[in-house]
């Protein structure tokens, strides 16, 4: 693409389109009002969506990336603009989401000088990008451009930053765009190395109780036939992490659950049994691994993954893939035996029968006046047959959603994983109706977090976005109130949260709400709502006083997982 | 140099980057975040035109190195980094010492210390002298030691700087990544 005697704003604007992006998640602001200038010139092919908070715009384009499996992009001006999309884009590092976010920042002639809404963006999102960049004369916006988006979505993807001084944005040149395919100083993904590849199917060939853990790798890459093939083929039971949920149907006979502190029951005591561990595109986070000394030290252990820096960091590997998920299994499928284990798989099903008994049962049992969570979300996901796309928040709602939706299509989970962002659910949930209008989209939220980013509301009732809200209200900050209910004597400080009249509040945004409080109604409102051709808010009362078991309780190992 | 903890060891960490504004604070912040000491670090130019060598002096657990010395390569700026210990490298250090003139005058003590020390004065003033010492920091310390019954007035010492012994060259480090890559 090519324009003699454009502005850098237009340029900006130009590159963004080169690279084929749609839509933008954004607020204006003095310092990138030039940007906004020539962004009216477009409207009629970049659709801008005027967020109410720039944390809303990083959110709703990371929501955004996950369903379109591309960068999504984010727009603030200076200073508050740009530091208010800073946990947005410390979510996105953590969880490799693909952003871009562009920041207008003040003339080169000011920098350093505390000019009015200077920040300095560079530096306070330095440990939180991937890559980082200060435009300060228009005729670098075209290759910054270029090389943010090549950087957020290659190899491990991530956030990256793009900070334009004013000045650079006002300034004319002759504009021309190529798209970058390679820099000097990055490799974001190697071949696959065909010796650990056989390394690897021999260990897996050789295993007599194999186990497979998926996580957010194998989404990003697109792995999800091969591991299915994988799992057919060579008999191995699969779980998953919390940000692979939905990479392999819940009702996929080798699928035994998901890992981590309120998984199942099967997957974490029975990673301290399995001989091979083959964890695939997943990074042993804390907690899937509960105390380090206490996790899979029996089990040989295969990493599959893109990123160099993963390897041993938290678990000592046998043999490491480096490599792009789907690629290294592609490789590897020709190597593997097949096999069945059906006394190993036998000992998954034993733990499931103890969960369903101990904890299962109870969640959905009727036996409490409210509703609970765990029933809402089981209706939820009977009534979507497990295909709509779950965004969720942070809390118990999260844990029970990802623990009782059934998810039986790719790229329906959308949750904040690694930073555990409250307010990540409305916003993002917004960006993955855009990125997938096709798609039914719930956003499951508590009443805590909700309240962090309620005002995107806004963005809802502007742009017709037919989000469904699905607000679990039990009053508290329930997870908190869970730990202090179990390690801190239920001595419950602050975790009593008195709400609005959230029904009243969506209809002041012109969305049509309902509360329900009783069984009863239940149904036939969660049908109301997924029906609902429009926006829908449905605030369900559930038990106040509910937990979230199985737990493994932090510093524990993860054959000390609690049912209750 | 600070004594080393339990389980800890001293490596020299080369860093090979393009010569970028931002970069340094990239490759702090790895061992900050981790609060991990840096010693010293001294940047400058390559051989290699737009290449700039970070030395880094650290102290840290033998099974962490590795994984710190990945972080740093993961940097979309950074080229390849290398780490070793004192035995697989050449090094030296640099200090200046700042003395009164006097103290040279009607004795030839100070002037003995400096010839033992393969020293050497680089500037005379009326007021001041400046001493120059390359070595390793035990070898400047000493000197530093020795002179400072004398008044010294101020006293430098650069970071270490350092030459990996094994031949291998970097293009040859950086054919293989490209080898490895796919893109
Ligand atoms: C921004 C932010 N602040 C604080 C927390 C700590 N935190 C984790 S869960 C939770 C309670 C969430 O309450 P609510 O949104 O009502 O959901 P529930 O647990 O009741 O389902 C809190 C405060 C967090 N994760 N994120």
């Amino acid at each position: 693409m090519e324009k003699k005697g454009i502005s850098g704003a237009e340029a900006v604007v130009l590159s963004l389109l080169a690279e084929g992006v749609e839509c933008v998640f954004g607020y204006p602001g003095g310092a990138i009002m030039p940007v906004y200038d020539a962004l009216y010139d477009y409207r009629d092919r970049l659709q801008h969506f005027l967020v109410r908070h720039e944390q809303g715009a990083a959110h709703a384009a990371q929501g955004y990336a996950r369903v379109q499996r591309r960068a999504g992009v984010c727009m603030a001006t200076s200073g508050p603009g740009a530091t208010n999309l800073i946990t947005g884009i410390a979510d996105a590092m953590i969880d490799s989401t693909p952003i871009v976010c562009i920041t207008g920042q003040v003339g080169k002639h000011l920098l350093g000088t505390d000019a009015f809404q200077e920040t300095d963006v560079i530096g306070i999102s330095m440990p939180i990008t991937k890559w980082n960049y200060q435009v300060t004369r228009a005729e670098e916006i075209p290759e910054a451009i270029a090389k943010a988006f090549y950087i957020a979505q290659s190899g491990r993807p991530g956030p990256v930053l793009i900070d334009i001084t004013k000045n650079a944005q006002t300034e004319f040149f002759d504009f021309q765009y190529r798209k970058c395919t390679k820099i000097r100083s990055y490799f974001p993904k190697r071949k696959v190395d065909l010796s650990s590849v056989e390394r690897a199917a021999d260990l897996i060939n050789n295993a007599e109780r194999p186990f497979m853990l998926i996580g957010q790798g194998v989404v990003l890459s697109g792995a999800q036939a091969e591991v299915k093939e994988m799992a057919e083929k060579a008999g191995i039971p699969v779980a998953s992490t919390l940000l692979g949920l939905s990479a392999m149907s819940v009702h996929h006979p080798q699928y035994v659950g998901y890992l981590g502190m309120h998984g199942n029951y099967g997957p974490n005591v029975l990673t301290n049994e399995c001989d091979v561990l083959i964890a695939v595109g997943m990074r042993f986070d804390d907690r899937v691994t509960g105390r380090l000394d206490g996790y899979a030290k029996q089990a040989k252990v295969i990493h599959i993954e893109i990123d160099p820096a993963e390897i041993d960091k938290n678990v000592k590997t046998e043999v490491a893939v480096v490599a792009d998920a789907k690629e290294a299994l592609q490789a590897l499928l020709p190597l593997l035996e097949v096999k069945r284990y059906p006394e190993w798989m036998a000992k998954f099903k034993e733990c499931d029968a103890t969960e369903r008994e101990k904890v299962i049962l109870k969640d959905f049992a009727p036996t409490t006046s409210l509703p609970k969570m765990a029933e809402v979300i089981h209706m939820l996901s009977q009534l979507t047959q497990g295909k709509a796309i779950i965004a969720t928040d942070v809390g118990q709602h999260q844990m029970m959603a990802t623990r009782y939706y059934e998810f039986d299509e790719p790229y329906s989970n959308i949750t904040s994983g690694g930073l555990g962002t409250m307010g990540f659910c409305l916003p993002a949930a917004i960006g993955a109706k855009v990125g997938r209008p096709d798609r039914q989209v719930v956003a499951v939220v508590g009443d805590g977090g909700f309240q962090m980013t309620l005002q995107e509301l806004g963005v809802i009732m502007q742009y017709n976005i037919p989000v469904k809200i699905l607000v679990l209200n039990n009053n508290f900050l329930g997870m908190v109130r869970q730990w202090q209910q179990l390690f801190f004597d239920r001595r419950y400080s602050s975790v009593d949260i008195q709400n609005p009249d959230f029904v009243k509040l969506a209809e002041s945004y012109y969305i049509p709400a309902r509360r329900v409080d009783n069984r009863e109604e239940l149904g036939e409102a969660l049908e109301e709502m997924l029906n609902s051709q429009s926006a829908y808010f449905l605030e369900v009362m559930v038990e106040k006083e509910d937990n979230v078991f199985p737990m493994v309780p932090a510093g524990a190992s993860v054959a000390e997982i609690r049912l209750e | 140099m600070q004594a080393l903890e339990e389980n800890q060891q001293r490596y020299t960490v080369s860093i090979f980057t393009e010569d970028k504004v931002g970069l340094l604070s990239r490759i702090t912040a790895i061992f900050t975040r981790r609060k991990i000491n840096v010693d010293s670090l001294t940047v400058s130019e390559t051989e290699n035109k737009g290449i700039s060598r970070f030395t880094v002096v650290i102290r840290t657990a033998p099974d962490r190195i590795g994984v710190i010395v990945r972080q740093i390569e993961k940097q979309v700026e950074v080229l390849k980094a290398f780490y070793y210990n004192d035995e697989q490298i050449v090094y030296q250090e640099l200090a200046l010492y700042k003395m009164p003139t006097e103290a040279f005058a009607g004795s030839q003590v100070v002037e003995k210390i400096i010839r033992d020390n393969y020293a050497r004065v680089i500037t005379i003033e009326p007021e001041f002298i400046v001493i120059e010492k390359t070595g390793h920091e035990e070898e400047t310390m000493k000197l530093f030691n020795e002179l400072k019954p004398y008044g010294v007035l101020s006293f430098v010492r650069s970071g270490r700087i350092a030459i990996a012994k094994p031949m291998k060259l970097l293009k040859v480090h950086l054919e293989e990544l490209e080898n490895i890559s796919a893109f």
